[in-house]
């Protein structure tokens, strides 16, 4: 990946930044120049809450090569509790323990190690929350 | 608009066509389209060329210039349409729009894609997806559909065995297909034993990674009559957009824009679901075929998979789904695979399928998709 593009997404990776519009409400992750809703140019700066449950999920075994080194890994969609949802990978529990439902919080980890470049490239994981 | 026929096709074998260039490969399936068609390369106007990713996959752009000077078309219009694996169905609504509005009077869709070049053809699919919100996550294009498919499961109780029943009906109908990549039958157990992709899909749960090219004419409906063609019509040409990143959309078990295509296309043509006698769906996975089937209104949500087991979307039942073999087993060329469908429905809807003619095919309908439903195209195609 080219790193202007890696910085410019510093703010979201390591920090959850999102934008909400301040005409309506909305929220969007990442942050949108023109609301989906009702097609507002404003938004604010908001910290997306940490906690959600997995909407669906899927075991990877076969990734890219930049993602080798951990499968097999679960991917998922993570709903927030402010509604939000994203996709991420879901650690620290065994792979097929992860089911719909499943409580989770967002943590900050590596993510890839690009193995021609020897780059290391960070961000959110879900971590499921022991219960 | 006027009413607008397609006057010939033309179809490489799909495959791993390691000897043959890109540029060959288009060529050869306008070369077979215009002997179709019986009409001089001469008459050609304009050509609307769908192609995902010459670019990644290929290290070449400008498909219109090289594509159509290697044609013999050079001095036509030409324009590449890109909307991922939905390009070639793209392409064919350009065409289709370009004879319709009277621009133009002789008109090629074609499609291409050369994925067997020495690219990572993973990492080339993946730009179908949103780069920095789905794939930065290690989210592969099976484990997309994955998710769409475990989505499916917890909310409908469709299984694994359900999606099994498409691969195989899919292989079932390809192997009576000689262009076909995999005109081989498998069994429940084949798809049952092999190697695990991204829960819950296996590798026969998957389209294969593909070559080759398609290209259709089209022309008045006037036209088609005085050559004394099959008079095989666009009835109805329904596209839609939506979020590229499946998280965007309310619910990962739909996939709204091909309900909303399929909604515009058979409203134009003033026909239901009930009037099809075939269709052409874009399986690029087991789980994808269901989906459409239930988001184009011919089946209710979660109804697709028990129909599929009992054999009601295959070639003598009530609906047959896919008879060229679809992706799964024709191959998915992504930007050749749109305009490859309508090869198929033109086939039928002419009686000239042979062991795989669909009985009194007279109104077929194409649906093809980009990424996991950030694109969609229907297309409605009636012979008179």
């Amino acid at each position: 990946m080219i790193s202007p593009r890696y910085h410019r997404e510093i703010p979201q990776r390591y920090r959850l930044e999102a934008g909400q519009c301040t005409d309506c409400g909305e929220i969007h992750f990442p942050p949108r120049a023109v609301c989906r809703k009702c097609g507002g140019t404003e938004a604010e700066t908001i910290t997306l809450p940490s906690r959600g449950k997995v909407v669906t999920s899927t075991i990877c075994w076969i990734p890219p090569a930049e993602f080798d080194n951990q499968k097999p890994y679960v991917n998922a969609i993570v709903e927030l509790t402010n509604g939000v949802r994203l996709t991420c990978m879901v650690c620290e529990a065994p792979p097929d323990e992860v089911t719909v439902g499943t409580e989770v919080e967002l943590v900050f980890r590596k993510l890839q190690h690009e193995p021609k470049w020897e780059v290391i490239r960070y961000g959110y994981k879900a971590r499921v929350i022991a219960g | 608009m006027r009413e607008v026929a397609i006057i010939g096709v033309g179809m490489t074998k799909f495959g791993e066509l390691w000897e043959t260039p890109m540029r060959d490969l288009y060529a050869r399936a306008v070369a077979d389209c215009l002997s179709d068609a019986a009409v001089e390369r001469k008459q050609i106007q304009s050509a609307y060329i769908g192609c995902m990713s010459s670019g990644l996959f290929n290290g070449q752009e400008h498909l219109a210039s090289i594509l159509t000077d290697y044609a013999g078309l050079a001095g036509s219009a030409a324009t590449r349409v890109e909307s991922a694996c939905a390009s070639g169905g793209a392409a064919f609504r350009a065409a289709y729009l370009e004879v319709a509005s009277g621009a133009s009077d002789f008109v090629i869709a074609g499609g291409v894609e050369k994925m067997n070049d020495g690219a990572d053809a993973t990492y080339c699919l993946a730009t179908a997806a949103d780069q920095e919100y789905e794939v930065y996550h290690g989210v592969t294009f099976p484990g997309l559909y994955a998710m769409i498919a475990s989505a499916h499961m917890h909310k409908h109780g469709t299984t694994s065995d359900m999606l099994a029943h498409v691969a195989v009906k899919n292989h079932r109908h390809g192997a009576k297909n000689p262009k076909a990549q995999f005109p081989v039958e498998i069994t429940l157990d084949t798809v049952r034993n092999a190697v695990r992709v991204a829960e819950p899909l296996g590798l026969f749960d998957c389209s294969p990674v593909s070559d080759g090219a398609a290209a259709v004419l089209l022309a008045p409906v006037e036209v088609a009559r005085a050559l004394g063609k099959p008079l095989v019509t666009i009835k109805g040409s329904g596209h839609a957009v939506d979020a590229i990143a499946l998280h965007d959309r309310p619910d990962p078990s739909r996939i709204p824009s091909v309900a909303l295509a399929a909604q515009r296309a058979f409203a134009q043509a003033g026909v239901a679901t009930g009037d099809i006698d075939f269709c052409e769906v874009h399986d690029c996975f087991t789980i994808a075929e269901l989906c459409c089937l239930e988001e184009m209104g011919f089946y209710e949500a979660g109804r697709a998979g028990p129909a599929t087991v009992a054999g009601e979307t295959a070639l003598g039942g009530k609906l047959p789904v896919n008879p060229s073999g679809g992706l799964k087993s024709k191959g998915h060329p992504v930007g050749a695979t749109g305009v490859g469908q309508i090869v198929e429905l033109y086939e039928q809807l002419s009686g000239r399928s042979g062991d795989r003619q669909v009985a009194d095919a007279r109104l077929g309908l194409a649906q093809n998709m980009g990424g996991s439903g950030g694109s969609c195209l229907v297309h409605i195609l009636e012979v008179k």
